[in-house]
């Protein structure tokens, strides 16, 4: 019966850019899902565990250039690199961790901060992967192994939903298991949990590998999609905060809240760039930001925080009826 | 050459000093992270650039109005959005001043487009003193005295006077603050001021070293949050020291190993520190 809801919106996720088949209303599809999936991998490590990271678009940049480097330089299958790059997350993910665990609160937050802009200065200056020009990825013929499809977006759709299912299947095991009782604990107190005899620092450890693995497959696609990247692009603060926006938007904790906050905060900053980011003028965004303080005031506990709210309601004017 | 280095770094590190410390009153005070305090920065520059383009006056002349209109900004700020979010759930607040990070900028690129402009002449620019063969500009040295004087001159508020005390009182407790008569809601208010003027100050006093442009600020404000974090939040004299070693990790640093990377050093430092001070330099 608790499924019920998180099948529904699965199948419209699945159903709708099949239906609507304007291009750019599949545009909007695909990058609902893949932020939706975004969002649904950080929540493992802040959601759940919560420790804020300001810093996952480290983990995107590292997925989408070793995916891309290894494509362009060799001819190796973006289904590799996406493999490849995930284990490299993985790693720079179990390196990063062992400094920015010690930290807690607001300087951890500024730490995963700092240590996604250290790899994106080097980036920048690494003249192996282009530096600060970027890679623009070659054009090939369709193909599943190249991960190009030119003539239909349906294709990226369809990786993008398998790689969202994939990792909500992940999300949903680990909260329904011993260690999401575990990371939950740590987030209501990091103490209590020690006290209790919990290894805090093996499961934070964990939870930040598995979702930085999460967040470097996403990287793989979108590049493959856009068929350029940029250290800027993809390593930049923005790409985090858009990460971290989503997911507060829609419901810290809750798998249904990246869900939720994709599909109402990508659609908003999509279609306000095609209709209004025409004009270089910055409208689009300032129109953007406006939203987004306009959305935080009126809604301070996020969307689902809302949907609760009234269903208390209704159960409290339920028994008061009775 | 590690003379001039020196000297270059600390003149840096105090202007990033300044920006810091209104940052941190914020931070401390209110537990808030506020993503367009580097904005407001930038907006106090292109106050100066267009006082100086349609006026001709110099940017020391313009620097009360500068740093008044930056503060009515913040109060402005505040008022609208961030009073509302004060008391929310989580990251909130944090989510709400970044979207009003996002409006003020592209409200510059909308207003005066993303080309970069200069403060051309002003009465220090161009004057520089040689002392033991280490060069100083003078608007650097200008720049790196008033954020010294003006940090100072807030510490000496927040330290000596009532409203300063009812500052410190409501940062370490908001209800007991309260029950002892203070309006923290004014206080909130008057602090985003005062950090408004800060960086007011500060963006002046940039404006005849550094391009003006929309994107100004996000290098300044990114730093700060290092800057505050090594520091200690809340903690004024800690942002003090903590953006004058930034200035010279950044500067000795980017000699050595590359101008690319100053940036990166700077980060690289604040991550090392903290392994020692897990709270900054001088948090408790």
């Amino acid at each position: 019966m608790r499924k019920t809801p998180l099948l529904v919106i699965l199948l419209v996720l699945l159903l709708l850019p099949l239906i609507v088949r304007n291009v750019n209303f599949q545009h909007v599809m695909l990058m609902t899902i893949i932020f939706a999936g975004l969002g649904e991998a950080w929540n493992i490590i802040t959601g759940f565990a919560g420790q804020t990271s300001f810093g996952h678009a480290a983990f995107f940049g590292i997925g989408a250039y070793t995916s891309t480097v290894l494509f362009y330089k060799f001819g190796i299958s973006p289904w590799l690199g996406m493999m490849l790059g995930a284990v490299f997350a993985g790693i720079i993910a179990f390196l990063v961790s062992y400094p920015c665990f010690r930290l807690k609160g607001h300087y951890f937050a500024v730490a995963t901060l700092a240590v996604a802009e250290i790899i994106k200065q080097l980036f920048v200056s690494w003249d192996y992967v282009e530096g600060a020009t970027g890679i623009s990825i070659p054009v090939v013929p369709d193909s599943l192994w190249a991960m190009q499809f030119h003539g239909s977006k349906m294709p990226y759709i369809l990786i993008a939903y398998g790689l969202f299912i994939l990792t909500l299947f992940v999300s949903i095991s680990i909260e329904h298991n011993k260690m999401g009782y575990y990371l939950k604990a740590i987030r209501e107190s990091h103490e209590a949990a020690e006290a209790l005899g919990i290894d805090t620092a093996k499961y934070k450890l964990l939870a930040m590998i598995v979702s930085s693995m999460l967040t470097a497959i996403f990287g793989t696609l979108y590049a493959q999609y856009i068929l350029y990247i940029d250290p800027f692009m993809v390593f930049g603060l923005e790409t985090s905060m858009k990460i971290v926006l989503l997911t507060v938007l829609g419901g810290l904790g809750n798998i249904y809240g990246p869900i939720v906050g994709a599909a109402i905060l990508i659609p908003l900053s999509e279609y306000t760039r095609t209709y209004l980011g025409g004009t270089g003028k910055g409208i689009d965004l300032m129109i953007y930001g406006v939203l987004i303080m306009v959305i935080v005031i009126f809604e301070p506990r996020g969307v689902l925080g809302l949907l609760r709210i009234r269903k208390r309601r209704r159960i409290e004017y339920g028994k008061t009826v009775a | 050459m590690l003379g001039q280095l020196i000297v270059t770094g600390v003149l840096v590190g105090s202007v990033y000093s300044l920006v810091a410390v209104g940052l941190t009153l914020i931070w401390g005070l209110m537990d808030i992270i506020n993503f367009a305090h580097g904005d407001f920065m930038m907006m106090s520059m292109y106050i100066v650039f267009w006082l100086y383009a349609l006026l001709k006056w110099d940017p020391l002349i313009s620097l009360p109005i500068a740093a008044i209109v930056t503060a009515l900004i913040a109060i402005l700020s505040y008022r609208l959005v961030i009073k509302r979010v004060v008391n929310a759930p989580g990251l909130m607040a944090l989510l709400a001043t970044f979207g009003l990070s996002l409006f003020i900028r592209n409200l510059a690129q909308f207003l005066w487009s993303p080309n970069y402009r200069f403060v051309g002449e002003s009465i220090l620019s161009g004057k520089r003193f040689i002392i033991f063969n280490v060069v100083i500009g003078l608007p650097q040295l200008v720049a790196a005295f008033g954020s010294i004087v003006m940090t100072l001159a807030v510490a000496m508020f927040i330290k000596k006077t009532k409203f300063g005390k009812a500052i410190q009182a409501t940062a370490q407790s908001k209800d007991v603050a309260e029950l002892m008569g203070v309006d923290t809601e004014k206080v909130y208010m008057f602090t985003f001021a005062l950090s408004g003027v800060c960086v007011g100050v500060a963006g002046t006093l940039l404006s005849g070293i550094f391009p003006v442009y929309p994107e100004s600020g996000a290098m300044y404000g990114l730093l700060a949050f290092v800057i505050v974090a090594l520091g200690g939040f809340g903690n004024i004299w800690g942002a003090f020291y903590a953006g004058i070693m930034i200035g010279l990790a950044e500067t000795i640093g980017g000699f050595y190993l590359g101008t690319q990377f100053k940036y990166a050093i700077a980060f690289l430092i604040y991550l090392l520190v903290l392994q020692f001070r897990p709270k900054g330099l001088f948090g408790w």
